[in-house]
Formats: C-alpha cells, sequence, structure tokens
C-alpha cells in the first residue's frame, strides 16, 4: 500500500499517513533487501562521522559499541556514574531468541507470529519479522563476549518457557540476565573507550537536543557534579534512554528512569508514538506502606513453577498453607486452562485485579494474590527450585521477611514497562532527520503488549543489528561536512534555555519537595490510566494534571544552586517532564476508544470481561505532533497492514 | 521508630566536611534504609536545610550504584545486602547510626554520601572484555561450557561494582572487585585467548589506583554478593602464570 513512500518533511502537512519507509516483499526477505539498498559508508569515511549516543543501557551501550567498532567517532553520555548501571541491569528473567534448540517447534517465523499477536496486534509487521530473524545474532555475540548463560550438564546453552510462549526460546543467567547482557555490552564498549573511538561521559544529563534546518545537530548537556552545561554536535544523534514508567512514581523502573530526554525531544519535533500502551507486570511485591518508594519486580519466570490463587471465600482469614485445595481458587488455571499461569502479562495483571476488586485479596492490605510453589518443590524437589529461583526467593525474603519455600509469595500487579515512546520509521529514525530512538525509548516492535524476555531482544536488536546498519542512509548524505559549531546561534539559544529552566525551578521558592508532586502525580495516573481506563476516569485525570502543574510551578521547592551536584534540582526537570507526559498518555488513552493489550477501556470489552479491539477504525499508530506551548499535541497516524498474521481476538483459553 | 543519626555531610570535593545530627522520628520498621533517608531529606527540605545527597537507582541490590558505612560496616549489619534492601527492622527503636561514604583516596567524595568510583572503570577499559566485534560471533552452542565452569563465571560475574570491597578494605585495594572481574573471563572458553594479556593489564591497572592486599579479608564478608576471596588467589595464581616467558609467547 502507500507505506512505501519515502519521508518529505515538507510534504508532510498535506500527507494524510506517516510514512514507516518499510520494504514490502515477502516478509523473510525484507531486511536483507533493505539492507542491500541501503547506502552505504565505506570504512575509510566512517571516521569523518560523529555521532552522539544519549544513554548506555542495553540498546545505547550495544549501539557506541558497535558504532565504535565499525570506525565512527562517537560520544557517548549517560547520567549514571558509569556504563555498568543503568535501569537495563536490573532485567531478571532472560532473553528470547529462536534458536529452537530444545527441538520444540520453535523458529523466527513462530516468534514474529508470537510477538505480533501478543502486541495484541498493534506493531508493524516488518519491524517484527527482523527482530525475531536478529535474535539469533544477539545470544551468538553475548555468548562470544563470555555471558554467563545457564547451561545444561553437556554444556550447551539451557533455555526456558517464559509468559505468552508455548515454546522454550528464552536464555537466562539465572535471575540476573539483564545484568549480565549489560556487562557484556558495557565491556565492549570499555574497549572502544580504550580504543580511543568512544569518548565517554557519564553523571551528564542531557536536558535538550539542538535542531538546525529541520534536522539534529546535537545536544545540551548538564554535568551534574559541576553543574555546568556545554553543547555538543554530531551528524546524528541517538536517544536510548529508556521507558517512563516512572510516570506512575511507584513502578519496578529504577528510581532515575524518566522520560526527559525524549519528551524535551518531542517538543522540538519528534512524533512521541502511543504514550498509553504502558505495561503493568503481574507479578511484583505489593506495597507494604505509603512511605514506599519503588517496586520489587519478581520475575516472570516464577509464573513456570508457581501457582496463582485466592481463597475461595472472601472472609477466608487462616494462613494460606491452612487452606484446602478445595477451597482455592486457581483462578488463571480455571479461566484459561490452556495457558493457565503463562497467560500474557495483561490479562494475568487484570484477572488479579479483579480477584482484589472482588475483595478476595491476600495479606495483611489485601492488596496481593498467592504465588505458591508448594506443587513444583514437591514435584522437582527444593534443590531444582533454588537452582532456578534461588536468588529471587532471597530478595523476596529480604523485603517481606517471609520464607517462600514455605509460605506462599504475595504478588500484585505494577508499571513495569512502556511500550508507547518516540514514533521511529524502519530505519529507527524519529520524525527530525538525524534523530534516532532505539529501546524502550522508541515505540517499535511491542505494540500494545510486550511479551515477557523481549525487551532485552530489542534493545540489544537494535543497538548490535539493526542502527549500525541504516544510520549510513542518513550520514551518507553529510560526507565531509562538518557537524555544526557548538557557538552556532541554534545552540547558544538552547543553551540560554536549559539555564533559564534551571534558574527557574531554583526561583519558584514554595513550600512542597519535588516527590510530593512526583507522588500526587503517580497516583492520577494509577488510578485513571493505569490497568483500567475509561473516558470520564481520564478526563478527570487530565483535569487533575493540570492542577498538580499549576502547583508545581508554584510550589515547589528546590534548595541549592545549579552549579553544583543538586539532586532535587536533577528530579524536578524530570518531574516537570512527566507532568507533560501524563497528560499526553490520558489523551492518547481517550482517543483510542478500543481495549488492546495495555490499553484497557471499560468500555470496549466483551461479555466475559476481555478486551474488545476494533481493527476496522484503530488499526493504526497514534503519532503524536507537538504543536506549541498553548495548542494540544495534533495526531498524526500511521497505518498498520497485516499481510501474515491473520488478524484475531487473542484467546488464551 | 525514632533514631539518631549522624550523617557525613560535604558540600563539594574540595569543601571540608563534617558530621551533622539528625532526628529520624516515626520511621515504619517496612521502610528500607534509603527510605528511611528519603524521609530525612523531605523533612530537611521542608526546614530549608540542603537534602543529604547519595546515590541510588535499582533500589533492589542490583545495580551497584548505593553503598555507605553504617555504623562502620560497609552497607551496614545484614550480609550479604546492599544498602537498599537492608531494612529498618534491621535496628531498634531508638538506636544511634552513623552514616558515612565509602573512605579511599582513589574514590574522593563529591557531594555527602557521593562517591566517585570510576578507577573502576579504568581497570575494566585496561581489559576487562573479550576482543570481539559484533557479528562477528559463531553460533552460541559451538563451545560447550562445563556446568562447572558456567556456574563459577557466573558466580564472579555477580559483582555489582557497588565499591563495598574497598570501603571495607584496611588498605583500600580494590583485589575483590578486579579478581572477580577477570576470573568471570578467565574462567570460561571465550575468555583464553586473551587471559594472560588480561590478568596483566587489569592488575597494574588496579595498582595504580588501588592499595595492596594484605589478606585481610574485609572485602568477602563486606560484599553484599557474598563473592569469594577464593576469586583472588586464582587472580594471583594467573597473574604469576602470566610472567612466565612461555605463557606470554603462546598465550596459553
Ligand atoms: C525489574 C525489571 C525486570 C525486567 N526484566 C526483563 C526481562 O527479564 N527480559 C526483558 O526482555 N526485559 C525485561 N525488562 C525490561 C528491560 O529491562 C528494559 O526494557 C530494557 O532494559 C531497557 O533498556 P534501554 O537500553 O532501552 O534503557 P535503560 O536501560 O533504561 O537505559 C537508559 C540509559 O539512558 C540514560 N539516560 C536516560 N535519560 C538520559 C538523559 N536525559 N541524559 C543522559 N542519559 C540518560 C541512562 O543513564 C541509561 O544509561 C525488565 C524491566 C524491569 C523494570
Ligand atoms: S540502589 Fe541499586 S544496588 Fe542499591
Amino acid at each position: 500500500m502507500g507505506l512505501i513512500r519515502k519521508m518529505n518533511m515538507d510534504q508532510e502537512q498535506t500527507e494524510p499517513f506517516l510514512s514507516s519507509g518499510e520494504p514490502s516483499g515477502p516478509i523473510e526477505t525484507r531486511w536483507d533487501n533493505h539492507r542491500f539498498a541501503t547506502k552505504l559508508v565505506n570504512p575509510a569515511n566512517k571516521r569523518k562521522y560523529e555521532i552522539i549516543v544519549i544513554g548506555t543501557g542495553l540498546a545505547g551501550a550495544s549501539a557506541a559499541a558497535t558504532f565504535g567498532e565499525l570506525g565512527y567517532r562517537v560520544k557517548a553520555f549517560t547520567f549514571h556514574d558509569s556504563a555498568r548501571r543503568a535501569h537495563s541491569i536490573a532485567a531478571q528473567g532472560g532473553i528470547n531468541a529462536a534458536k529452537n534448540y530444545p527441538n520444540d517447534g520453535d523458529s523466527i517465523y513462530r516468534l514474529f507470529y508470537d510477538t505480533v499477536k501478543g502486541g495484541d496486534y498493534r506493531s508493524r509487521e516488518s519491524n517484527v519479522y527482523r527482530l525475531a530473524q536478529v535474535s539469533n545474532e544477539i545470544v551468538d555475540q553475548a555468548t562470544a563476549q563470555g555471558v554467563p548463560f545457564a547451561r545444561e550438564y553437556g554444556g550447551l546453552l539451557d533455555n526456558r518457557s517464559f509468559g505468552g510462549a508455548q515454546v522454550s526460546r528464552t536464555f537466562y543467567a539465572r535471575g540476573q540476565t539483564g545484568q549480565q547482557l549489560l556487562l557484556g555490552a558495557y565491556q565492549s564498549l570499555s574497549r572502544q573507550v580504550s580504543a580511543g573511538t568512544v569518548e565517554l561521559h557519564t553523571r551528564s544529563e542531557m536536558l535538550e537536543i539542538v535542531v538546525k534546518d529541520d534536522r539534529a545537530v546535537g545536544v545540551v548537556m548538564r554535568d551534574l557534579t559541576t553543574g555546568e552545561v556545554s553543547s555538543h554536535s554530531a551528524h546524528a544523534v541517538v536517544l536510548a534512554t529508556g521507558g517512563y514508567s516512572n510516570v506512575f512514581y511507584l513502578s519496578t523502573n529504577a528510581m532515575a528512569s524518566n522520560t526527559t530526554a525524549i519528551w524535551r525531544a518531542h517538543r522540538k519535533g519528534a512524533y512521541f508514538a502511543n504514550p498509553c500502551y504502558t505495561q503493568i507486570h503481574p507479578t511484583c511485591i505489593p506495597a507494604s506502606d505509603e512511605h514506599q518508594s519503588k517496586l520489587t519486580l519478581m520475575s516472570e519466570s516464577l509464573r513456570n513453577d508457581g501457582r496463582i490463587w485466592v481463597p475461595l471465600d472472601p472472609e477466608d482469614a487462616r494462613p494460606p498453607n491452612d487452606i484446602p485445595q478445595a477451597e482455592r481458587d486457581y483462578y488463571l488455571e480455571r479461566q484459561y486452562p490452556a495457558f493457565g499461569n503463562l497467560v500474557p502479562r495483561d490479562v494475568a495483571s487484570r484477572a488479579a485485579m479483579r480477584m482484589i476488586d472482588e475483595n478476595r485479596g491476600v495479606g495483611p492490605l489485601k492488596n496481593g494474590v498467592y504465588l505458591d510453589f508448594k506443587s513444583a518443590i514437591d514435584r522437582l524437589g527444593k534443590n531444582r527450585i533454588e537452582e532456578r529461583y534461588g536468588n529471587l526467593f532471597e530478595m523476596y525474603e529480604r523485603i517481606t521477611d517471609e520464607n517462600p519455600y514455605e509460605v506462599p509469595m504475595r504478588i500484585y500487579p505494577a508499571p513495569h514497562y512502556t511500550m508507547g515512546g518516540l514514533w521511529v520509521d524502519y530505519n529507527l529514525m524519529t520524525s527530525v532527520p538525524g534523530l534516532y530512538s532505539i529501546g524502550e525509548a522508541n515505540f517499535s516492535d511491542h505494540g500494545a503488549n510486550r511479551l515477557g524476555a523481549s525487551a532485552l531482544m530489542q534493545g540489544l536488536a537494535d543497538g548490535y543489528f539493526v542502527l549500525p546498519y541504516t544510520i549510513g542512509q542518513y550520514l551518507s548524505d553529510y560526507l565531509n561536512t562538518d557537524p555544526v559549531a557548538t557557538d552556532d546561534d541554534a545552540f547558544v539559544e538552547v543553551e540560554t534555555e536549559v539555564k533559564e529552566r534551571n534558574a527557574r525551578f531554583l526561583a519558584i521558592g514554595g513550600t512542597r519537595s519535588v516527590d510530593h508532586f512526583h507522588r500526587e502525580l503517580g497516583k492520577v495516573m494509577i488510578e485513571y490510566c493505569g490497568l483500567v481506563r475509561s473516558r470520564e476516569g481520564l478526563e478527570k485525570a487530565i483535569s487533575e494534571i493540570r492542577t498538580i502543574k499549576q502547583e508545581f510551578w508554584t510550589d515547589l521547592r528546590i534548595l541549592g544552586d545549579s552549579d553544583s551536584l543538586n539532586q532535587s534540582l536533577e528530579r524536578a526537570g524530570r518531574v516537570a517532564d512527566f507532568i507533560e507526559l501524563a497528560e499526553l498518555m490520558c489523551r492518547d488513552a481517550i482517543d483510542r476508544e478500543e481495549s488492546c493489550g495495555g490499553h484497557f477501556r471499560v468500555e470496549h470489552q466483551t461479555n466475559d470481561g476481555e478486551a474488545r479491539r476494533d481493527d476496522e477504525n484503530f488499526s493504526f499508530v497514534s503519532a503524536w505532533e507537538w504543536t506549541g506551548e498553548d495548542t494540544p499535541q495534533v495526531r498524526r497516524t500511521e497505518p498498520l497492514e497485516f499481510e501474515y498474521v491473520a488478524l484475531s481476538q487473542r484467546s488464551y483459553k | 521508630m525514632d533514631l539518631s543519626l549522624k550523617v557525613w555531610r560535604q558540600a563539594g570535593p574540595d569543601a571540608v566536611g563534617g558530621f551533622k545530627s539528625y532526628e529520624a522520628k516515626g520511621i515504619s520498621p517496612e521502610a528500607s534504609f534509603l527510605e528511611m533517608l528519603d524521609d530525612v531529606n523531605e523533612h530537611l527540605n521542608e526546614a530549608g536545610e540542603d537534602p543529604i545527597a547519595f546515590d541510588h537507582d535499582c533500589r533492589e541490590g542490583i545495580c551497584g550504584m548505593c553503598g555507605v558505612m553504617i555504623n562502620g560496616d560497609p552497607h551496614g549489619p545484614q550480609s550479604g545486602t546492599a544498602t537498599c534492601q537492608l531494612h529498618m527492622r534491621k535496628f531498634n527503636d531508638g538506636d544511634s547510626i552513623t552514616i558515612e561514604p565509602w573512605r579511599a583516596s582513589s574514590m574522593p567524595v563529591i557531594r555527602d554520601l557521593i562517591v566517585d568510583r570510576s578507577a573502576f572503570d579504568r581497570i575494566i577499559e585496561a581489559g576487562g572484555y573479550i576482543s570481539i566485534n559484533t557479528g562477528a560471533a559463531p553460533d552460541a552452542n559451538i563451545i560447550a561450557v562445563p556446568k562447572e565452569a558456567a556456574e563459577a563465571a557466573m558466580d564472579a560475574a555477580s559483582c555489582i561494582g557497588c565499591a563495598a570491597c574497598v570501603a571495607a578494605c584496611p588498605n583500600s585495594a580494590a583485589n575483590l572487585f578486579t579478581a572477580a572481574k577477570i576470573q568471570h573471563l578467565n574462567l570460561l572458553p571465550q575468555g583464553q585467548p586473551e587471559r594472560f594479556t588480561r590478568t596483566v593489564a587489569m592488575v597494574e591497572t588496579m595498582e595504580e589506583y588501588f592499595g595492596s592486599c594484605t589478606n585481610h579479608g574485609e572485602c568477602e564478608s563486606a560484599c553484599p554478593k557474598n563473592i569469594s576471596i577464593d576469586f583472588i588467589a586464582w587472580m594471583n595464581r594467573d597473574y604469576v602464570k602470566a610472567q612466565f616467558k612461555t605463557f606470554q609467547k603462546t598465550g596459553q
């Protein structure tokens, strides 16, 4: 169809649809053909290009390292104190690949199919197929780097099955897969730092991108230790800055994860796609009181061996082990016999929420459901369970003071991942030429719901195997041109903006801490834009968000100055951006009059309470365009076509 | 519960630091140690005093960003536990708690409880990797790795790079960190080609920044991931072997 049209910024206003620039033809050949058709930068010319990479999580570190190996000159930035730290490090469960080592019927096509279906038919088929294709190379790459994946006794790699998949295709390193993959990427990056191809700046936060003549030419950074604001220019800028689940305040994301980089880019012209697609993960430890600062995920892999249940009788106050089998409701096994405890995350989360709404929750605050390992321990022995989940059990015990080998765990859904993000074309370029986005920061590949063990896969696919090829298409047009000088007006202006904004936060001189506003925002978002949404609730949320915004800008108190390390000032900028993003999320959620994946509108459900999609009217990506401070964003759409995976209502029954 | 805190305050790398006393009142025993500090900061902000700066991120013991001396112990009293995973139920109502940054000349204070650990990155840059470019890897199952070796490598690779080992060491040595990083790779077949060059480069870089190990073993008991000092012995053995001409000439 019309999707192959090339992006043209001038024409855009008159073109009805956004074009992904994806190739056509048989899906198996698209990526190969595209790579062949993409302009190459010859090896000797690569060192003439400078690339800025913001973020050194899985996506950013893998991209920066690979660019360095190819010979590009790279500047990489992270606000962490080392590239070995990023939110990615916390990923527990594993990474998917279509290796079919267990010989259980997996294939690239099946991984592709599962991911499109799991995403509830709201992702681009071409992207997902490419992801499945390169998944195998990622596992090869990581193994060669020395990532200590779990192994069988024969010395070959072990696999396990993970939420939503009926094959075992997940590679893992104990419960620390993200850590080990990130260390692999960090080590490769460190090798390039020592080779001099990558210049790495730590404790350095991007506060703006700089756009000149409609293309991205650089960034403005703040050194978090000295407060110094500086400009950096390059031929292309890559944002690998992670997801925005912390808009909910309480989430499983690391405390520092935030939206600032992509939000500032959005305000400078990058479209924000599907902001309302957020994932609420079913297996987190329930909050213990209102001082809680974050929620801890218990890996989804636990659902492989744990059975989820609540007491049949809401009044049943007996300790779990005293409740006889016949008086327990294994509600997932009952409602979804085919998938049982392994239904996808959105389905499992909503089912848990229904139990709690029916007052059948367990624990002191009645805000959890049981995840019980008794039958697995009886079947496999405690040793086997310890081998598989030892560190998770330990973590659980440390937090709750309860021993999950003896008492069932208590779990509850918590915000975890954001499928929405910057809109990117097939080359991973945003709507601003020269500005790219990879990893969780972009919207690609997962549609309306992400399957387990596929975020690590996507981040590393983007960084190691996709962007290093596709970036050549844009760069080749700028051979032998210098990056825009950082004393250019375009940079000076933005630097001034950044300094003025920081000065504004400090000048408010109100009474409330930045965390206060963040918590208030989180409460509104989880209530109205969380697991279950309604038009009425979302409208209410928007009005409450506006009040929070107004109070934030008049009653915020940030002490100290901007010329030294000031953590409250850092957070002020991030929370200010979350507040703006929150409103857009609610508007997007109102606009999407259907239920799909993580987006569940009460107005759109089947008689038995399952999500009802509207493929006729909503089979598209919503990409929101910033139109200025005082006017609401305008929605652009990218139509989605399903040539290979026939549209059907997801059923896990 | 109510607590009396003595906290190290230091405005910047070159500023003179000192202890200040604060009362933490009405803290829930369910709160984590860092949530207790959040609460203190909330009150400081109200009272117009700069909040205490401390590093943290994941708050689940995996990123290695957090870490302070609590009553003289790196990460506090609970073994195998990072500061962020320590819960207030491990303390008693009325306790006095002294909180300081890591102390080591190679890790200068940036502000309050935050220190500069970038010397660790220099050690990795010296050789803490396997030299393989993206795209050049063979099929992952071409090399079989004994399960025991993979497990031992994983034990070493569990290091979170928090630097509690350095803070615990009377000599401010970084041997446990360096050994864990070296042995993670040296224990795997993939790591063999660079085994001896890696060991020499990383050990020598470590020595540029950090003190010498005299086998106190404090590092092991401070490590939130219980990394064993056996790795130091392995590292030393590889370092000694690397001095022999046969290893230098053949790489194996
Ligand atoms: C608890 C948990 C468990 C998970 N488990 C799994 C799993 O088992 N399998 C799976 O596939 N996925 C899992 N995920 C999801 C997955 O971990 C993330 O989606 C993925 O790691 C994101 O990687 P990233 O590189 O895109 O971003 P991140 O890892 O978030 O990295 C972002 C980087 O950007 C930097 N940054 C951000 N903003 C700025 C700025 N303004 N200036 C400078 N630097 C900036 C940060 O310093 C950091 O380096 C899990 C997530 C959570 C929360
Ligand atoms: S905050 Fe990550 S280890 Fe403590």
